[in-house]
């Protein structure tokens, strides 16, 4: 390296600092620059490819880390504390023994922190020591280098299942059509492969790719954490610009799939990625009881001040009165004795270090402890292991486990959420005409007959390769088919029965056509004269272009490689632990931190990985490993070849997609393959068509539809075919489809929306199928629009969207298609036991009314006799009127004394246009008035930004604890506002479970997370809390009360390494097991009794008097530990220390037995560790006043504790002491658990007898519950709603019913 | 079903540890449960408390205040400013036979020994027989811890200059002779104390060891001089000197000057009239102080205690009556699963 002034480097510096904050970068290729220095290279102000996720370096470690730590209010405090005890006149221990505490606080968390961050540096060592292949020109070749040694504007190879090392754009791949498979699941978890297509004609790619042929400058936007989006543009040479989106952009992180090679340009290195701008590590909230603490931890300082001013004014007290000079009193150097207002004015800050221990200092740090141990169990808990996914369930948040224990609201999604998620094709209509599909119907309700056991285990027997049923040749019919139906059965049921979330299961692969339907097609086929325009063929032909699913083949399976998820790496389940306490960020935050067990190195070589494809059934099933593992199977038959549609496997971004591919499928149109350029069509003739594909107008939320322009291989037309929600097409539709059919469209479009309106109110979820043609003259203006919008860096959005809205327009309604998504299993019981444990269940979806209310009544959200209001109204004042008879109704129902202490079973249900003035500021109060008094609230057809909105105004207004709950991106905003965000790992990928603090798999585990773990976790750590304020007052206040012995002179009568052992080690380890490991209820009856979780809702165990009541208890107790031995000592001969350590050893016991009052269950852990912490204090005070003859002055323990043992008054006093002090406490508990038992003493009675009779008598105090809340309705008639409210408000039929009484009696 | 049980390598273990399901004893706090436990300890503390009443009752206590406060105490003369080397005597009698050992303690009322300040003041290394904390004390000893002088003060700090310095003797008065009681000083302080903690220089004679040190200010005789009679009991291990640094915990203590056990007073101290001369040295008046003697004989529970036999027997018979009260409310609200 050559010398450069300071002043270059600074310019430099700056320079690069510039560059990067530029909104627009210029990269180059580095490959003229090789071999230069450093500075010269045209992309140097960009960092390279190494990682550092670590937070301290070597040097810098103990200051970094304590400046770190000095954040926290409470170190300083101590610290402060500390600091004081080194002034002379106020120091009340030896000076350097007070900051023995704060240093084990300290120096146990810096532990803590660089073993966490020693294993972030091994891992961002071995990630950067991962190699790859770079080009150099000097070797005219790619090389093998290490991921550091990328750089911005070299270009990289990446093979077959090999992991992107930095953000590359794709500028060559193996593949003939330019695209590139890639999967996300290390981002986003999403598993299904995605194309990325190459930036073509910016190099020399044939017949070998050319790095340095590379002459154009890349110019593209700041680093920016959006993964979906990003925009770039290649500026060649002739300044002519190409634009490329996220398309071709291959992130850091990703695995290569299905393609042999791709090169491409590195764009972000390093820390620069998307991959690793999206890595921000676990959440930090704070939790509902933290905070209440925290006023707490105020009170105790208050008491401090109090108990430190008593001592003040009791020293200056105690002096004024003293007649002269005694000889005990000794005065400073120079025989000078303060003046007794300057003693007492010292003295108070003497008695802040004496007493310093009522702020608990180990208190955060054992929360901490306790949550760790409580999150340990949570994921360890086998109910809450998904089977299908073998996930866990994992917590993001690392605070907030108590918040579990105190919901009062959850807020779910509906799709994915209640539901599976996977989409099954129940029912089309086309061109106006109704297809029943009565027997699919009839086969997805075999599947749901239960499978017993036995049918399962039979099944798992080696099966002979499925013959396929589901039209492996064209001449499907059904009569044919219908004789598998044996075989097809046994074949579903192993399915479900070995995984239950894999993606396409058979259940949406396999469709039984409708005959009507298969008649119509085959009559179509036949007619050669309508052939390219029949609405039917065209139908099916959108259903299987009109999506963005890829086909991928069987023999293609991939093997996941997972060397760069961290989390995959080996590690002991005592790491985990550890890593659980990380504060800052890695990788391993993002992805399912959970998989532990001890896996076998996988090499990244290619030859093992092929291996494994053919001789292993894929490890884990996930995305389509159902089908792909029966067309393994069937790859051994030999007779058929790669490109047989049995052969193909579908992987969609969303479920319903791939139904609909299946559905088309069923009916003989056969996806064969999707490119960039091209999708190919087998026709039921057995003809394959390719469509060359001009544009596809991605899906969003703004537009709700999606459209793929093709051209038609035979006649040449340019064909735009769109699916979307109904209301999102049926104001787009033009002019009638074709001339013969003119007559009827109006008909079409009013019967389509017909059966559109009875399939939502069957549940199922709906589509619209349209098409258009392009005229020749269109398309080419479109077209050039189109350009400069993908081109554009600015508002590319916005200028996209234009795009695609103004080709949307003048559709031809083809058909309608009815998707059905099966509700999640145990979803009913679920919502029934949270609605017990008195959790009110919102429905937040974006589905339509009809929809979301028919799968309220199917998930039991809503009851049959149940009062439903129905809220929609167009305009404001509407909205207004409406809510202000509806509460006034409301209010005069819950007031009618034949109603008083019942639970309404009024539901309502709004549409997201209504709400979005409900919740208007002036409005606001109103809906939530009502919303409290309604038991259900379904609002439907609400766009994300609402969902988050509702939570946050029931959060705020009614102050309440909310969960909100979902599996989507949509429902990442609700997941982010509620105290607790719940995210379900399901089909959407995974950016709720990103954005959560609790990540799921299934509906129905909430049930056990929230009643078994919540209630847990909220009780024991709230008794442990209130167990640790007691403790630390019990014990200090014994130090109190001596003062008013000893003139109020800070003196302690204990030894003070004692004092320190005492809350360090001997009293320390009880209560975080106590917080860790107590279980009040069993959870058995927490799951049957549901009620029972409502003892940690509102306000719950940690109560202000609770908290006072222990703080009482620890005063009459410390009273008692020291005044039994005062009067018992009372002038004897006894010396200070000697006193000190029978109160010593009486306040250890009365701590420890008080907490055996409060353990509920003694587990063999109980007693091994109170038992050790008695045997620990023995041993290690013994022990320490054998050792201890000079030291520590003045205390020197020396032999004392041995004299002590050795006289029985000291057991006595021990025992009577010990009795006295914990007599009320046991007195209150066992009179309580008698006079007037809480349900939860109750439920531990019931625990204690044996299964049957306690199911029984859970059944009894169910079913006792049950019908007081049943019972009132049956005596009470619901207001009519021609009662009262205006009649013009209401009209019933109407199609925008502002309010309706929907009283279902059947 | 073996195969899938391997492939879910992030199932979690399902052990009785992991899932929380660990055999465990659940005690519950009714009425029911707790009476034979309230029987039970309410009979053993009644004993207990007898026991402990009894005993205490058997000891024998005599307590005489010599502050010489009323006009009428013997020792009023000595209370008077600048009078030194004041002896007076203490006459009293003994209704009964003091039986066994007789301890004989000092007492001191209002002396707080457990001041913080004052507790610090002392150098246990210099008391460990260090000869370099011989000619530098600590700093904790301040400000006793040169004289005017610049010497250092032997044994520095202010618990060893403000240590005891009456002195008492004695006497059985039998048809107007008086006869010496002796005491036994010898091991009333603690074992370890006087064999492991303190400890002289081993420097011989131990006189030696003081050179160029000064005495305490308020002593009259050196640290080396303490015990004429016993060389043995000088320095730093004379008992009188161990036992006035085992500091009180309490403003009102006592502390044990010597045993009566020698010669005819081995088997108790004799009805009849007794005189204690008394050395008396020690100011108390300037902060409210009280001195006494005390002539006491111990058990095995040590010396006399009323409190804690009335303690247990009170609580005792509370528990008892806790039991009744918990009969009752079992018979009226008992849980129907007890039965």
């Amino acid at each position: 390296m050559t010398w450069r002034s300071p002043l270059a480097l600074v310019r430099d510096a700056l320079r690069g600092q510039r560059a990067r904050e530029k909104d627009l970068r210029n990269l180059a290729s580095n490959l003229p620059y090789e071999g230069l220095e450093k500075a010269k290279q045209p992309n140097c102000y960009f960092p390279g490819n190494a990682i550092k996720t670590t937070k301290y370096t070597l040097l810098l470690f103990i200051p970094m880390n304590l400046f770190e730590q000095f954040h926290r209010l409470a170190n300083i405090y101590f610290v402060g504390l500390a600091i004081l005890n080194f002034v002379p006149v106020v120091s009340a221990f030896q000076p350097g023994v007070a900051l023995i505490p704060i240093c084990v606080i300290l120096s146990l968390t810096a532990l803590k922190d660089a073993l966490e961050d020693f294993r972030r540096y091994q891992s961002d060592r071995k990630l950067n020591n991962t190699p790859c292949f770079i080009y150099s020109r000097k070797e005219q070749q790619f090389i093998k280098r290490h991921w550091k040694d990328v750089r911005v504007g070299d270009f990289v190879k990446v093979v077959c299942n090999e992991i992107v090392p930095a953000d590359l754009l794709l500028l060559h791949t193996s593949d003939p059509n330019g695209v590139c498979h890639i999967e996300t699941s290390n981002l986003d978890g999403e598993t299904n492969l995605k194309q990325r297509k190459m930036m073509s004609g910016v190099c020399i790619s044939d017949p070998e790719f050319e790095p340095e042929s590379f002459n154009s400058a890349v110019v593209c936007e700041k680093p920016n954490n959006n993964l979906n989006h990003f925009k770039c543009y290649v500026e060649k040479p002739n300044k002519e610009k190409v634009g490329a989106g996220i398309e071709s952009l291959l992130l850091r992180g990703c695995t290569v799939r299905n393609t042999d090679h791709a090169v491409g340009f590195v764009v972000y290195a390093g820390h620069e990625t998307k991959a690793m701008l999206n890595n921000k590590g676990p959440r930090y909230k704070r939790s509902k009881l933290e905070r209440k603490l925290n006023t707490d931890v105020i009170f105790c300082v208050i008491l401090l001040f109090t108990m430190c001013l008593i001592g003040a004014l009791g020293h200056f007290l105690w002096l004024q009165a003293l007649p002269g000079v005694p000889p005990y009193l000794v005065p400073d150097g120079n025989g000078h004795l303060d003046s007794p207002s300057l003693s007492g004015f010292y003295m108070f800050f003497t008695m802040i270090i004496l007493l310093q221990i009522l702020i608990p200092i180990s208190l955060y740090v054992s929360i901490e402890l306790v949550r760790i141990g409580q999150i340990f169990f949570i994921t360890n808990d086998i109910d809450l292991h998904d089977e299908g996914t073998d996930s866990r369930v994992q917590c993001k948040a690392l605070n907030i486990t108590e918040d579990l224990g105190q919901i009062e609201y959850i807020f779910s999604d509906k799709t994915g959420t209640l539901t599976e998620n996977k989409m099954v094709f129940r029912r089309c209509s086309i061109m106006g005409t109704e297809y029943a599909h009565k027997e699919n119907a009839i086969r997805l309700a075999v599947l749901d007959v239960p499978v017993s056991e036995e049918e399962v285990i039979l099944n798992q027997q080696p099966r002979p390769p499925r013959i396929g049923w589901s039209l492996d040749t064209e001449d499907s019919n059904p009569e044919d088919k219908w004789h598998h139906h044996d075989n097809r059965r046994k074949s579903k049921v192993t399915g479900n029965a070995q995984s239950d979330a894999a993606f396409s299961s058979l259940l949406e692969a396999e469709v039984i056509p409708d005959r009507k339907l298969l008649q119509q097609i085959s009559r179509a086929e036949s007619s050669s004269s309508s052939r390219n325009i029949d609405p039917y063929l065209d139908f099916f032909l959108g259903l299987a272009i009109c999506n963005t699913v890829v086909v991928s083949m069987a023999t293609a399976r991939r093997q996941r490689v997972s060397g760069f998820s961290r989390s995959d790496q080996t590690s002991s389940p005592l790491d985990t632990l550890s890593s659980l306490v990380k504060k800052s960020g890695s990788l391993q935050h993002i992805f399912p931190s959970w998989q532990h067990k001890p896996k076998k190195n996988r090499t990244i070589s290619e030859d093992s990985v092929e291996e494994e494809d053919h001789v292993k059934p894929p490890v884990k099933i996930e995305g389509s490993g159902d089908t792909n593992k029966l067309r393994t199977c069937s790859l051994h038959t030999p007779s058929q070849s790669a490109m047989t549609p049995d052969n193909l496997s579908y992987e969609a971004e969303s479920p319903d997609e791939a139904a609909l591919v299946y559905a088309a499928k069923a009916y003989g149109f056969t996806l064969l393959a999707r490119t960039p350029e091209c999708v190919t069509v087998r026709l039921p003739s057995g003809e394959d068509l390719v469509f060359e594909v001009l544009d596809t107008l991605t899906f969003d939320y703004n537009r709700k539809r999606m459209s793929v322009l093709v051209r038609h291989p035979i006649t040449k037309e340019y064909v735009l075919y769109t699916k979307g929600a109904d209301h999102a097409i049926m104001e787009l539709l033009g002019t009638p489809y074709t001339e013969y059919l003119s007559g009827k469209q109006k008909n079409i479009a009013a019967n389509t929306q017909h059966h559109l309106d009875c399939y939502a109110k069957e549940g199922l979820r709906t589509l619209c199928f349209t098409k258009k043609v392009v005229s020749d003259k269109a398309y080419e203006s479109w077209s050039v629009n189109r350009q400069r919008a993908l081109a554009a860096i600015d508002n590319r959005e916005e200028l996209v969207m234009d795009t695609a809205v103004q080709l949307e327009t003048d559709l031809s309604l083809l058909g309608a298609t009815g998707i059905e998504d099966r509700l999640q299993e145990s979803v009913p019981e679920t919502i029934m036991a949270l609605r017990e444990a008195g959790i009110q269940v919102w429905v937040l979806t974006g589905d339509k009314t009809e929809t979301a209310v028919n799968i309220g009544y199917a998930c039991r959200l809503l009851e049959e006799e149940d009062l439903v209001i129905n809220m929609s109204c167009g305009n404001k004042f509407a909205c207004t009127s409406m809510l202000d008879c509806t509460l006034e109704e409301v209010r005069r129902y819950s007031e009618d004394p034949r109603n008083v202490d019942t639970t309404q079973n009024i539901s309502l249900v709004i549409d997201g246009r209504t709400l979005t003035m409900a919740l208007s500021s002036d409005l606001q109060k109103r809906f939530v008035d009502l919303a409290k008094r309604c038991r259900t609230v379904l609002c439907c057809r609400v766009t994300p930004l609402q969902k988050s909105r509702v939570v946050t105004v029931v959060r705020e207004q009614l102050n309440v604890m909310t969960l909100a709950v979902g599996d989507g991106a949509n429902d990442v905003s609700m997941i982010q506002a509620a105290n607790v965000g719940i995210g379900i790992s399901g089909q959407e990928g995974m950016q709720a479970v990103m954005a959560s603090d609790f990540a799921i798999s299934r509906f129905k585990h909430l049930k056990k997370l929230l009643l078994v773990h919540g209630h847990w976790c909220y009780t024991r750590l709230a008794n442990m809390l209130i167990y640790f304020f007691y403790k630390n007052v019990a014990y200090v206040n014994l130090l109190f009360w001596h003062q008013f012995l000893c003139g109020f002179s800070g003196s302690a009568m204990i030894d003070y390494w004692l004092m320190i052992f005492f809350n360090l080690f001997f009293t320390s380890v009880p209560p975080i097991m106590f917080g860790i490991m107590d279980k009040d209820v069993s959870a058995e009856m927490l799951l049957g009794v549901p009620e029972l979780y409502r003892t940690g809702q509102g306000a719950g165990e940690y109560t202000f008097t609770t908290f006072w009541i222990s703080m009482l208890d620890a005063f009459y107790q410390s009273l008692v530990c020291f005044f039994i031995p005062y009067l018992a000592y009372r002038d004897s001969d006894i010396d200070v220390f000697t006193f000190g350590t029978p109160l010593n050893t009486i306040s250890f016991f009365t701590i420890l037995l008080h907490l055996s009052i409060e353990i509920k269950a003694w587990t063999v852990v109980h007693w091994v560790i109170m038992l050790g912490s008695v045997a620990l204090y023995f041993i290690v005070t013994l022990a320490y006043s054998a050792i201890c003859v000079t030291c520590n002055p003045p205390s020197n323990p020396y032999w004392i504790l041995q004299r002590q043992m050795a006289d029985p008054m000291f057991y006595l006093l021990c025992i009577i002491t010990t009795v006295v002090a914990l007599l009320p406490r046991y007195m209150f508990h066992v009179l309580r658990n008698s006079i007037a038992p809480s349900p939860l003493v109750k439920a531990r009675h019931l625990d204690r007898l044996d299964p049957s009779t306690r199911d029984q008598c859970m059944k009894e105090w169910r079913s006792f519950r049950g019908i007081a809340h049943v019972r009132p309705f049956r005596l009470s008639t619901p207001p009519s709603p021609t009662l009262e409210t205006p009649v013009d408000i209401h009209p019933h039929s109407s199609a925008t019913s502002d309010i309706m009484w929907d009283e279902r009696h059947h | 079903m073996v195969k899938e049980e391997q492939e879910l390598a992030n199932r979690p273990d399902n052990t009785a540890f992991t899932q929380q399901r660990l055999p465990a004893w659940q005690p519950m706090l009714s009425a029911g449960i707790v009476i034979p436990g309230f029987v039970l300890i309410g009979l053993a503390f009644i004993g207990i408390g007898v026991a402990l009443f009894v005993t205490s009752r058997s000891i024998q206590v005599l307590e005489l205040d010599y502050t010489g406060v009323g006009q009428n105490s013997p020792c009023y003369k000595c209370t008077y400013p600048n009078v030194s080397n004041c002896v007076c005597d203490l006459d009293f009698s003994i209704d009964s036979l003091f039986k066994g050992t007789v301890f004989f303690y000092y007492g001191l009322s209002n002396y707080f020994q457990n001041f913080r300040k004052y507790g610090v003041s002392k150098d246990d290394v210099q008391l460990s027989g260090d000869l370099t904390n011989f000619k530098s004390p600590s700093d904790t000893c301040s400000p006793y811890v040169y004289d005017s002088n610049n010497q250092p003060i032997v044994p520095c700090g202010s618990i060893a200059n403000s240590m005891f310095n009456d002195t008492f003797q004695l006497f059985q008065k039998i048809n107007g002779t008086k006869t010496l009681v002796p005491f036994d000083g010898k091991g009333i302080a603690w074992w370890t104390d006087y064999n492991i903690k303190y400890r002289n220089p081993s420097v011989t004679p131990l006189k030696n060891a003081f050179n160029s040190t000064v005495k305490p200010i308020f002593w009259s005789k050196p640290a080396y001089d303490l015990d004429i009679s016993d060389p043995a009991n000088n320095g730093f291990i004379n008992q009188n000197f161990l036992v006035w640094m085992r500091r009180a915990a309490l403003p009102n203590f006592r502390k044990l000057y010597g045993r009566i056990d020698e010669g005819v007073y081995a088997q108790g101290l004799p009805a009849g009239n007794y005189s204690l001369a008394i050395a008396y040295n020690y100011p108390v008046l300037s902060f409210d102080g009280r001195k006494k003697v005390v002539f006491s004989n111990v058990s095995w529970m040590g010396g006399k205690n009323e409190f804690l036999g009335i303690a247990y027997l009170v609580i005792g018979s509370l528990c008892i009556l806790m039991s009744i009260v918990m009969l009752i409310v079992y018979a009226k609200f008992k849980f129907p699963e007890e039965d």
